[in-house]
């Protein structure tokens, strides 16, 4: 329980300043990124140091009070919020990069420096931290390794896993645990991959390294304009079956070009275009990417592109991007709130899928834009609704629903970079049956098993089968699928659409 | 009933392949995800020991055990999407065997493990063990888009997905690659794929260990990114000196491109292989590590390459090397003994630097582990994985050694 007295206790490791307790202090804290679900925390608390974080988390220990990490609180899926019974850690002054070895191509991080801060230091020698989040003028490393962050150049680059080398984490109950090693060749069981995208639940990384790659030398930087939704995604498909890897390989539809460029950061998109594909090209010799560029440019053509534009220039190319990464900031003028979705489907279903989500638009009267990476297959659709609006918001879920299920019918997925959290808990039995969900908790309880930090999130307790003890009886008897048996029956795993 | 009348009863006669091989152990090969299940919930029932085997060519099958248990009836190839560049398949299927089905449609699994051809996919998963490729491509990890397993207790659990990018849930698939079978049966796979390049050269220049790790900075220096850097033992290379192998996969453009930086870095001394040269260049150096009893990998920092391999020497010789000094990875292969393996883990621990026993007879096996020396706080993890996956201990698997 969070006594007056602990919250002496966290002033005297933390300082007055950095302890919050009043209403509208806790209030800045209710929301991440996503406006649908809001949580007033307890008690808010600005560490200043890996000591006093794990001073705070020892004291909190002893106590056994729930606490909660969070880094810039630009999640996408409700993962930073705390409650009236849990304790908030904000990370953020943890923003010292501790060594960067371009020789070697690491860096050593605490988990609140921005994104954004360490390419920056990495370009003076050439170098850069390939994830790049839409968000990443914002978010921090440490919230990119709970949520194992995406971005658009994470097509060719890899997502945040790849690029992790080792973790310092401190546990719920206080220990400090030291995983991976500083070369990354796993030390033991890949306990790094593991941690990373497990959203908090875990530990809390206190101490990061990660891998840096060279800037590269060439770039080339292409828009292509589409008559209709499937022909843009159809293209897509043609580029990744090609065996080229774009750096990149990003689509808007109508809506939010529209959106774009009724805004600030208007990047000359063609207004009348059903969709546009953002296309970049990267590598170390420029007649290489030349070519590569020169043969998606025929792909683009031959599957009906209205028009492709190349960038002439790095000004060109920087507004042609300023458009795509400010593109959520841009929808939201469109209306009052915003629900920004995330679900990958395979590349090839892109074209249907993406029909589908019209279709499920239409039914339940909600304004959905698309702007994804679609190289991986990445969605978001985005709604747009005021949820002053009677009604309004019964019909965003429903429509949020039923895309989800629409994307986990072709064999997708629930989430590609933005995690569960808490919005995303209802949908996880849709991907994963009862023992799976029950491996997961139990995986957790191992790292923490009082399910302390960040409780209630990703996996949905309910759902889970039991994890102990000897097996039921019924397993006995449980008929197995014969080798004759028709493929899909003795691959099908019980109430999974993974598998099929 | 006998454990044989057991298996017989829940699986049909035809599981059993061995009633009971040299050293009395029956070899049971189930038919069917749910079949492993099945069986390991029994094994779990009756406090069966039980040994996993891929295709019996990479870990001497020679670990105590009551059963053996073989995926190599899990040999089925479900989905290939030359499309999505995504493939699954079962844990049993030979390497070779599913690397013709995807060169087939056109696509690609960029990755190179040591050993046999024939080896299982299962096997090379569960022991992360990646070749040359991993300098351009990766680690096995990061060809994996999810696994469906089975626990030491006949749990059916999958993990991940078959798109390229999923963050629903923990990533269970991490643990399962190169977790040596400790927490679980690997028994499906879902892959990421590459298209099959349209060029593949390869380039080796001999000399001594020294130049040629002058050259591969050389390389890295300028920028190239091969597919494959690698630093190889003048026996595995089958050469008379050290052997420097650099290979360039891609559009035809970009190998052309590449191969003129590596003539740049190089003052034009590689020699060019021979398509079919090149194959068999490789597939021997692969083959090589299954000619010696015991193989180890370990890693640092790219700068600490030489060094690595100077103690390496030092402690239990170089005759049998290979290393991809872009990223640090270094495998070893020969013959040596528990106290020499355990002296080298310490003291490449202390320079921050795992060792991974990844074959060796049993003896030497139990007595080293596959992992040890842990950095702080981690062995209470691992012993709280496998307790969550096998409670019942019912895998045999050297994790730890016993030291
Ligand atoms: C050079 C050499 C040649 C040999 N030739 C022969 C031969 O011709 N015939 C023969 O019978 N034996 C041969 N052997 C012996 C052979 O090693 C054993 O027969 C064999 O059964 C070892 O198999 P394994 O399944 O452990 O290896 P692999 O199949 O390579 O497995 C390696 C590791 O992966 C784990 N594993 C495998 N599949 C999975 C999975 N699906 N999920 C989780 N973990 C998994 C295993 O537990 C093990 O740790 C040879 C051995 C050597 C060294
Ligand atoms: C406009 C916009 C665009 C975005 N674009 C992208 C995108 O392109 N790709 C993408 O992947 N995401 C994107 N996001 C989502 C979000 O930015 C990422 O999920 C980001 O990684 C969150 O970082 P953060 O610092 O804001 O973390 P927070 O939101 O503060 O926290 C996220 C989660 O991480 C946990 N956490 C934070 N720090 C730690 C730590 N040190 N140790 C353990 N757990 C911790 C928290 O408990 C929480 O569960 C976008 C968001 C916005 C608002």
């Amino acid at each position: 329980m969070i006594t007056p007295g602990l919250v002496e206790a966290l002033t005297g490791i933390a300082g007055a300043r950095h302890v919050r307790t009043a209403p509208a202090e806790r209030l800045t804290y209710a929301r991440d990124g996503l406006p649908t679900h809001r949580r007033v925390p307890a008690v808010v608390v600005l560490p200043g140091s890996r000591d006093e974080l794990v001073a705070v988390v020892r004291l909190l220990a002893a106590h056994h009070v729930p606490f909660v990490p969070r880094g810039a609180g630009t999640g996408l899926s409700g993962g930073a919020l705390a409650d009236g019974a849990a304790v908030l850690l904000v990370l953020t002054r943890l923003n010292r990069i501790l060594s960067l070895d371009p020789g070697n191509r690491v860096a050593v991080v605490e988990p609140g420096v921005v994104n954004v801060r360490l390419s920056a230091a990495a370009a003076a020698h050439g170098l850069h931290y390939a994830p790049d989040p839409s968000s990443q003028t914002a978010c921090t490393i440490g919230g990119n390794v709970a949520e194992n962050a995406g971005g658009p150049h994470c097509l060719k680059y890899g997502v945040t896993a790849q690029h992790v080398l080792a973790l310092e984490v401190v546990l719920a109950d206080g220990r400090i645990v030291e995983l991976g090693s500083p070369g990354g060749e796993p030390w033991g069981p890949d306990v790094v991959g593991l941690f990373v995208g497990s959203e908090g639940n875990f530990g809390i990384a206190t101490r990061i390294a990660v891998r840096l790659l060279p800037l590269p030398r060439a770039v080339r930087t292409l828009l292509a304009a589409f008559a209709s939704l499937r022909a843009a995604g159809e293209a897509v498909s043609a580029v990744i079956a090609s065996g080229i890897v774009p750096a990149a390989l990003e689509m808007m539809d109508q809506s939010c070009i529209r959106a774009v460029e009724d805004s600030v950061y208007a990047a000359g998109y063609p207004r009348d275009a059903a969709a546009v594909l953002l296309v970049e090209l990267d590598g170390h010799s420029d007649e290489a990417v030349a070519a590569d560029t020169e043969t998606v440019q025929e792909l683009l053509s031959s599957h009906d592109a209205a028009s492709i534009r190349v960038a002439a220039d790095a000004g060109e190319r920087e507004r042609l991007w300023q458009g795509r990464k400010k593109a959520f900031g841009a929808m939201g003028r469109l209306s009052r709130d915003l629900v920004v979705q995330d679900a990958v489907v395979p590349r090839s279903a892109l074209p249907d899928v993406l029909e589908t989500i019209g279709r499920i638009a239409a039914t339940y009267q909600v304004t959905v834009s698309n702007v994804f990476h679609a190289g991986d297959g990445n969605l978001h659709p985005n709604i747009s609704f005021d949820a002053r609006v009677p009604g309004l918001r019964t019909r965003v879920d429903a429509a949020s629903t039923a895309i989800m299920e629409a994307c986990v019918a072709v064999g997708g997925t629930i989430t590609g970079e933005h995690g569960v959290g808490l919005d995303k808990l209802r949908y996880m039995p849709l991907i994963f049956d009862a023992e799976s969900l029950a491996a997961m908790r139990a995986v957790r309880r191992v790292w923490d098993p009082e399910e302390r930090v960040n409780p209630g999130k990703v996996v949905p307790v309910h759902a889970c089968r039991e994890w102990t003890g000897v097996r039921s009886v019924e397993w006995g008897v449980r008929s197995v699928a014969s080798r004759d048996a028709p493929a899909d029956s003795a691959l099908r795993t019980p109430h999974s659409a993974l598998d099929t | 009933m006998s454990l044989l009348d057991r298996v017989r009863a829940l699986l049909g006669d035809d599981a059993v392949e061995i009633a009971g091989g040299a050293d009395a152990v029956p070899r049971v090969a189930p038919a069917s995800p749910d079949a492993v299940a099945l069986l390991l919930g029994t094994a779990r029932e009756e406090g069966w020991r039980v040994r996993l085997e891929g295709a019996g060519t990479w870990l001497p099958a020679d670990a105590p055990a009551d059963l053996a248990l073989t995926t190599r009836r899990l040999d089925r190839v479900p989905a290939v999407e030359p499309q999505d560049l995504s493939a699954t398949a079962e844990a049993g299927i030979g390497c070779d065997l599913l690397r013709q089905q995807l060169a087939d449609r056109g696509t690609w699994l960029a990755l190179d493990p040591p050993g046999l051809a024939g080896r299982t996919l299962g096997s090379v998963v569960a022991t992360a063990t990646a070749g040359p490729l991993r300098h351009g491509f990766g680690a096995v990890r990061d060809h994996i888009l999810g696994v469906t397993f089975v626990t030491g207790d006949g749990r059916l659990v999958q993990s991940g997905g078959r798109v390229v990018k999923n963050v629903a849930g923990y990533d269970l698939t991490k643990l399962e690659a190169g977790g040596f079978g400790a927490f679980g049966v690997i028994v499906l796979v879902h892959l990421r794929l590459r298209a099959l390049p349209r060029a593949d050269q390869t380039f080796v220049l001999a000399g001594t260990r020294e130049d040629l790790t002058q050259v591969a900075e050389d390389v890295a220096a300028a920028g190239l990114q091969p597919a494959a850097l690698e630093l190889m033992s003048p026996a595995l290379a089958r050469r008379d000196g050290w052997a420097l192998a650099v290979r360039l996969a891609g559009s035809a453009a970009l190998v052309a491109a590449e191969e003129a930086g590596l003539r740049g870095a190089s003052g034009g001394r590689f020699t060019a292989l021979r398509a079919e040269e090149a194959h068999g260049f490789w597939m021997r150096a692969a083959e090589s590590f299954a000619t010696r009893p015991i193989t180890f990998r370990t890693g640092g920092l790219p700068d600490s390459s030489d060094e690595l391999l100077d103690l390496l020497q030092h402690q239990v010789g170089d005759e049998w090397v290979s290393a991809s000094p872009g990223v640090g990875a270094i495998r070893w292969a020969g013959d040596t003994t528990v106290d020499r393996l355990r002296r080298l883990r310490r003291t490449l621990a202390g320079l921050e630097v795992p060792l991974t026993l990844e074959r060796a007879p049993w003896p030497i096996r139990s007595a080293v582990g596959h992992f040890g020396a842990y950095r702080e706080g981690v062995g209470p993890l691992v012993a709280g994985l496998r307790r969550t996956f096998d409670p019942g201990e019912a895998f045999v698997v050297a994790v730890e050694g016993s030291d």
